[in-house]
């Protein structure tokens, strides 16, 4: 049964709780059996347990895990983050009155899969969403199920494929920020501080197109260049044999690296460089999950990053920040409390956190009461225009553009010191602000 | 940077990629021409030889050099013993049967990765190398662990093949390969051979990726490119042909390396792949193999 619950400890999906079939006091064994079988049917996707009015049902997400694949220490952390904002929305009396309950499905991170987990989500689970994919081949390859059988669709992705308007009405991305707008806000600090001449080095599929696609003119609007580009097929584990292509007039080497090599291509860097190199500008991306303080890392040291939220506590957080930290577990250091080993995915993951409670809101907006109400809460979505930050938006506030179904927010450049992330300069909303490609709302529901 | 330099760094990297590949292809390569099995979970145990590194560096601690060596030694042991009881509980059991072995051990692939997800996690974690001397060339540096996996895997290859030309066990092996029905009439324990050759040809992959982790680390999907280049390899040389897996991975390691620096990694995989389907039209039986019997 690949039925899971995340909200265990709530009392409300406890199934030792609700079928402890060890203290009926029945002896004989295939009454035992038979008592199994119904529990496990019970328990089976689709089976409605409550007799009452279906208000009293929770609400059903369906969570579009990368719980196996190259994506797997991003599943992990998501899923986290995810227990933790539906822990805290149920304890507040749920949305609408009613629970919330995730059901958990692994796309194993790739996109043939991801289109099936979708459709699994709308017939035979019948959730009310599908939620929380990061990886952008997967939206992709999974949008167009989720518009086929018309279920909304909230990624947590980064890229900018929901805001190019390419996918289709029922995909939103409310609770992080696409990689254009992160771009065109970090481009002016870039090169007003790190140097004009970049060399940028991506990884060669959906993610890494957008990088390639969107920092040229971004930098050029600041009077600096992009002199080489370098795409590196994903699967690559050697990079050496790449850097005699970085121009030696270089001045900043701009990485986006994503996958289990870039431990490799930062040590490889530093074998090739010694402490003769160039700036570095990188996408944390790269680094989550990931000890900055891993043996070969110290070629970082001095260098900046992008960071959604701050791995690592800041002196002037916020109390929501604060409370958010506590209620995901982990600790001063982005680690899981208890294991300072369990890097987490904190520049990304606080979407999920952000979304569900978007979601929450529009739900509440629409008056939502089942699957027959889908399109209102798509259209309660899109009339979405601002998030003020507090608990339920602890990263910062946002605004979102219910034409491209994408939110608008601060970003971080952190620069890495004394083993640890600092974040050096804030960027503004309106730094990330452009003309919207397309309008999801003239498309049918 | 200029046309020489640029060519000896594609050199030296193409190097790298050859000594770790020729270990690898190597063990594969043994258990076809023993036994007959393609062994596609090969790559799997190249993978659990770089967990284990990282395990066993991990619980000793002190100079990475101690931890490297350790792994060195009982990484491929524990990644032998595994094989051997796959050997005798899986494979034995299917009387080495090609069909039925090839899909028994796409199943122990697919098993010994879940197990790796499960218990080791879905990250990657380095290994520290023995020793961090960086080689300073006047138009680069170049990492001194990488040229030292050169000279190891080349002495494990000249170890191997003396085992197999210059001992009994040796012999043994080549008696079984060349015709295993006459070799059990001779009295040869052929199971027994099979066993200790599939357990070999597993602590070859394990010893490649403890060699080549410090420079990559330990991930629960490494295995994949590793058995996917070793079935190149071993075509183009010739299964079960050890002086033709060496050329292959050497003539594989620096094509990749060369063209990949010069024009582009996507067109080494194309070459490799049609030099793959050359051999098989061509030359059938490999580079250096002989024909089937």
């Amino acid at each position: 049964m690949t039925l899971e619950t995340l909200n265990k400890g709530n009392g409300i999906m406890d199934k030792s709780k609700t079928f402890d079939l060890s203290k009926t006091g029945l002896t004989r064994r295939t009454t035992l059996k038979g008592l199994a079988a119904t529990a496990g049917l019970v328990t089976a996707p689709g089976f409605v347990r409550y007799s009452q009015a279906q208000s009293s049902a929770p609400i059903k997400i369906g969570f579009q895990s990368h719980r196996t694949g190259i994506g797997a220490a991003y599943g992990r952390w998501y899923e986290k983050t995810t227990a933790a904002a539906v822990k805290a929305i149920n304890a507040a009396g749920g949305i609408n009155g009613r629970q919330v309950e995730v059901i958990i499905e692994d796309d194993g991170t790739d996109p043939g899969r991801g289109a099936e987990v979708v459709g699994k989500f709308a017939t035979q689970h019948k959730t009310d969403i599908v939620f929380g994919t990061l990886f952008s081949h997967v939206v992709i390859g999974s949008a167009p199920a989720a518009g086929e059988a018309k279920i909304p669709y909230f990624v947590v992705s980064e890229g900018h494929h929901v805001a190019s308007t390419k996918l289709n009405r029922y995909v939103f991305q409310p609770g992080i920020t696409d990689v254009k707008s992160q771009i065109q806000s970090m481009a002016p600090w870039i090169a007003a501080n790190a140097g004009k001449k970049v060399t940028q080095i991506f990884p060669d599929f959906a993610f890494g197109y957008d990088h390639r696609d969107y920092l040229p003119p971004a930098l050029k609007a600041q009077g600096a260049d992009v002199i080489a580009q370098i795409a590196i097929p994903p699967t690559e584990s050697s990079f050496t044999k790449y850097f005699p292509q970085i121009p030696a007039e270089t001045e900043v080497i701009y990485h986006v690296m994503v996958g289990p090599a870039v431990l490799t291509f930062v040590k490889e860097l530093g074998e090739f460089y010694g402490s003769n190199r160039p700036q570095l500008f990188g996408f944390i991306d790269s680094l989550e999950a990931t000890d900055i303080n891993s043996p070969g890392l110290e070629f970082l040291d001095g260098s900046h990053f992008w960071e959604g939220s701050p791995r690592y506590a800041q002196a002037d957080d916020t109390e929501a920040q604060k409370a958010y930290r506590t209620a995901v577990g982990i600790d001063d250091n982005g680690a899981a409390v208890g294991d300072p080993k369990d890097v987490s995915t904190a520049a990304h993951m606080f979407g999920c956190w952000e979304t569900l409670y978007v979601v929450k809101k529009a739900m509440e907006d629409a008056g939502y009461k089942g699957p027959e109400d889908r399109a209102k809460l798509v259209e309660a979505t899109e009339a979405l225009t601002a998030f003020a930050e507090g608990p339920e938006h602890p990263q910062g506030a946002k605004t979102f553009n219910g034409k491209i179904h994408q939110c608008f927010g601060i970003q971080n450049i952190s620069k890495v010191e004394g083993g640890k992330l600092k974040v050096v300069h804030k960027t503004k909303i309106e730094d990330g602000l452009y003309e919207a490609e397309g309008d999801y709302t003239t498309q049918a529901l | 940077m200029h046309f020489g330099p640029h060519l000896l760094l594609a050199a030296l990297e193409g190097l790298v990629t050859s000594a770790v590949l020729a270990l690898t292809a190597l063990g594969l390569s043994l258990v076809f021409g023993v036994m007959r099995v393609v062994n596609v979970a090969h790559g799997e145990f190249f993978m659990l030889g770089a967990v284990l590194a990282w395990a066993i560096t991990t619980a000793i601690g002190g100079h990475p050099a101690l931890g490297f060596l350790a792994a060195l030694v009982i990484a491929p042991l524990i990644v032998g013993a595994i094989a051997l009881v796959a050997e005798r509980l899986v494979l034995r059991r299917l009387n080495y049967n090609p069909e039925a072995t090839i899909v028994a051990t796409i199943g122990m692939l697919y098993i010994i990765q879940q197990l790796a997800l499960t218990f080791y996690g879905p990250e990657a974690r380095p290994v520290e190398p023995p020793f961090s001397y960086r080689i300073l060339l006047p138009w680069f540096g170049y990492s001194g662990y990488k040229l030292s996996i050169i000279a190891a895997s080349a002495l494990l290859l000249v170890a191997t093949w003396l085992v197999l030309t210059r001992t009994k066990i040796g012999l043994i092996m080549r008696a079984t390969q060349y015709d295993s029905e006459t070799a059990q009439a001779f009295g040869i324990p052929v199971g027994r051979v099979y066993g200790g050759v599939f357990a070999l040809g597993a602590m070859l992959a394990a010893i490649a990726a403890v060699l080549i982790v410090p420079i990559s680390q330990a991930h629960y999907l490494m295995g994949q490119d590793p058995l996917l280049l070793s079935f190149i390899v071993v075509i183009i040389g010739g299964l079960g042909s050890l002086r033709g897996t060496v050329v292959a991975a050497v003539l594989i390691g620096l094509s990749d390396g060369i063209i990949s620096m010069f024009f582009s990694p996507t067109l080494a995989k194309i070459i490799a792949t049609l030099l793959v389907a050359m051999v098989l039209v061509f030359r059938p039986q490999g580079l250096f193999g002989t024909a089937s019997r």
